[in-house]
């Protein structure tokens, strides 16, 4: 094992955190390359939802017991842990919510639907996961906005001067990926929210692939709103984020309504509760809820930079390493790129490839990647997508490499 | 050959594979040979959209046999296919509806069969028997 000996991250010692990484797959040692979809969860965030199921189980927001009182407070730590890991302003700015997908729905017809009047227009990108776009439609259509799509370069970067046009008075909210899930691709994001500002709209950021990759600042950001899911950072499936800033979180209408969103019910009239419990109605999802304290407080182990750093290794020797391949082209080549790799062979089929590495153990996401518009955009139909983590090793990639071969010769 | 038959025919030819490399360049030669729809029947409303892979499938009858015709995008699916045709095609459609496919589960191909893979599969074995219901009453009412 050839350790990088420049800076302390030692990946094995990191690995042994990962009991899922020590399993085999259809007889071969499992080479995790799906980060993307999601990532693996470190033995703390499992022995988390175990104790809370075992010890800690009780509703929470509504009980005198003790257990009550104790899930409570467990569960509001963690908001005061994730408004630190955001660096946000105040803790009610931080909203839980299913995941990615649930944050956006819940903008886009919230806000969507005390701000967006006739003729109006919502900018998205023309890299958009399905969950950045679907939502937008709806919502626009509900209310007679317009959606305009800003779009990309070969490389699969914004054209920049083309996004600014699309910005006009008539642009109230503009939405759009930080890191692409399909290309990788990281966005300027704080130069285009200062400019959307500048035109009076507000920016919604999908930070779903950002997270688990890069500090998310979303003072220095001054983004209006911050999405992603906590699966993808290491943490349980079900919880996600949304940060809001407080003003525009507290002049939304509630987006759902039930239990603990509210302060008074009558039949006649019901006042609503302050932020955040506002917009969190119903249980939430508590054992995963507290069990995202165990994926911040592990993630604090480690500096950002390390993390960056040992992941552009594993990018670069990937990216040269599959160029050798006859026939291979990489989709996303962008100057700024975060740890995913599409790719497409000449000749043969994404799910072909993907079907034969999972043989070989290299779990690979192949297909469109809920990103049709994208797909049609470099005229390809999917890709075969690796996406790594701070987990992976330059072993790993050998296997994929030689897992690519190997299916290639197989189906040419 | 009866479905049941030919069914079994398969199991056996799959058993003498010893590895998955060999069972998986099988199913990559059979689906390089399997006849190509016409291209006149690679249209639209023949078309099984998997979030994968995408399918083809034609079926006439003629004489009182259903005759059918596939293709993918992924060479994979087109063994699978090559298969079901293999079982299915030539039949009465009194045979088809009523004959459940065991072959495929038995062949350790039924990952393939799962509705998670979403290659198309799935709805083209569901399209084939509703292709034989048709036929059928068509020829019930005939």
């Amino acid at each position: 094992m050839q350790v990088d000996t420049t800076h302390s991250f030692k990946v094995e010692e990191v690995r042994k955190d990962f009991p899922i990484l020590h399993r085999e797959v259809n007889g071969s040692p499992l080479v995790y390359l799906d980060n993307g979809a999601t990532a693996q969860k470190p033995q703390t965030v499992i022995d988390s939802l175990v104790r809370y199921y075992a010890h800690d189980n009780a509703n929470i927001h509504r009980g005198v017991h003790t257990l009550s009182q104790e899930a409570t407070s467990a569960y509001e730590e963690v908001r005061i842990a994730m408004k630190s890991f955001l660096n946000a302003a105040h803790s009610e700015e931080i909203i839980f919510t299913k995941g990615t997908t649930d944050g956006i729905n819940l903008v886009a017809s919230a806000y969507g639907r005390a701000n967006l009047q006739p003729g109006d227009e919502v900018l998205i990108t023309a890299m958009e996961h399905h969950s950045n776009i679907v939502p937008w439609q709806m919502i626009c259509e509900a209310q007679g906005a317009k959606l305009k799509v800003a779009p990309i370069n070969d490389q699969g970067e914004l054209i920049l001067d083309e996004l600014y046009k699309l910005i006009t008075e008539k642009t109230k909210v503009v939405a759009l990926v930080h890191i692409s899930n399909t290309l990788g691709t990281i966005n300027p994001v704080k130069e285009i929210i200062a400019r959307s500002h500048e035109m009076g709209a507000v920016v919604l950021v999908d930070g779903a692939q950002a997270a688990p990759h890069m500090k998310v600042d979303v003072s220095a950001l001054d983004v209006d709103f911050y999405v992603f899911g906590m699966h993808k950072v290491f943490g349980p499936t079900g919880v996600g984020v949304l940060y809001g800033k407080k003003e525009l979180l507290e002049s939304m209408p509630p987006y759902q309504g039930g239990g603990d969103m509210i302060k008074t019910v009558t039949f006649e009239k019901t006042t609503y509760n302050e932020l955040p419990h506002k917009l969190e109605a119903g249980t939430p999802n508590i054992a995963d809820g507290i069990a995202t304290q165990a994926a911040l407080t592990y993630l604090q182990q480690f500096s950002w930079d390390e993390i960056h750093q040992h992941e552009m290794e594993l990018l670069h020797y990937a990216t040269d390493r599959l160029r050798e391949i006859e026939g291979l082209k990489i989709i996303g080549e962008a100057k700024h790129k975060a740890s995913v790799i599409s790719f497409v062979i000449d000749g043969v089929h994404a799910y072909d490839l993907g079907v034969l590495m999972d043989k070989m153990g290299v779990a690979v996401r192949t297909g469109h990647h809920c990103t049709q518009p994208l797909m049609a955009r470099f005229g390809i139909s999917g890709t075969v997508r690796a996406s790594f983590a701070f987990y992976n090793t330059k072993e790993e990639i050998d296997l994929l490499i030689k897992a690519v071969k190997r299916a290639r010769n197989m189906l040419s | 050959m009866s479905i049941k038959e030919r069914q079994e025919e398969l199991i056996e030819e799959f058993g003498m594979f010893d590895d998955w490399m060999d069972k998986y360049e099988y199913l990559i030669s059979l689906g390089k040979e399997l006849p190509l729809i016409e291209e006149d029947k690679k249209v639209e409303q023949n078309i099984i959209k998997g979030c994968q892979s995408r399918v083809w499938l034609d079926a006439q009858l003629k004489e009182g046999k259903v005759r059918f015709t596939a293709d993918s995008d992924a060479i994979i699916t087109k063994g699978i296919i090559s298969l079901m045709i293999r079982v299915l095609d030539d039949s009465s459609p009194d045979e088809i509806v009523d004959k459940e496919l065991y072959f495929i589960d038995k062949i350790g191909l039924k990952e393939h069969l799962s509705p998670t893979r979403s290659n198309g599969l799935v709805s083209m074995v569901k399209q084939m028997k509703m292709y034989a219901l048709a036929f059928q009453t068509q020829l019930n009412n005939g």
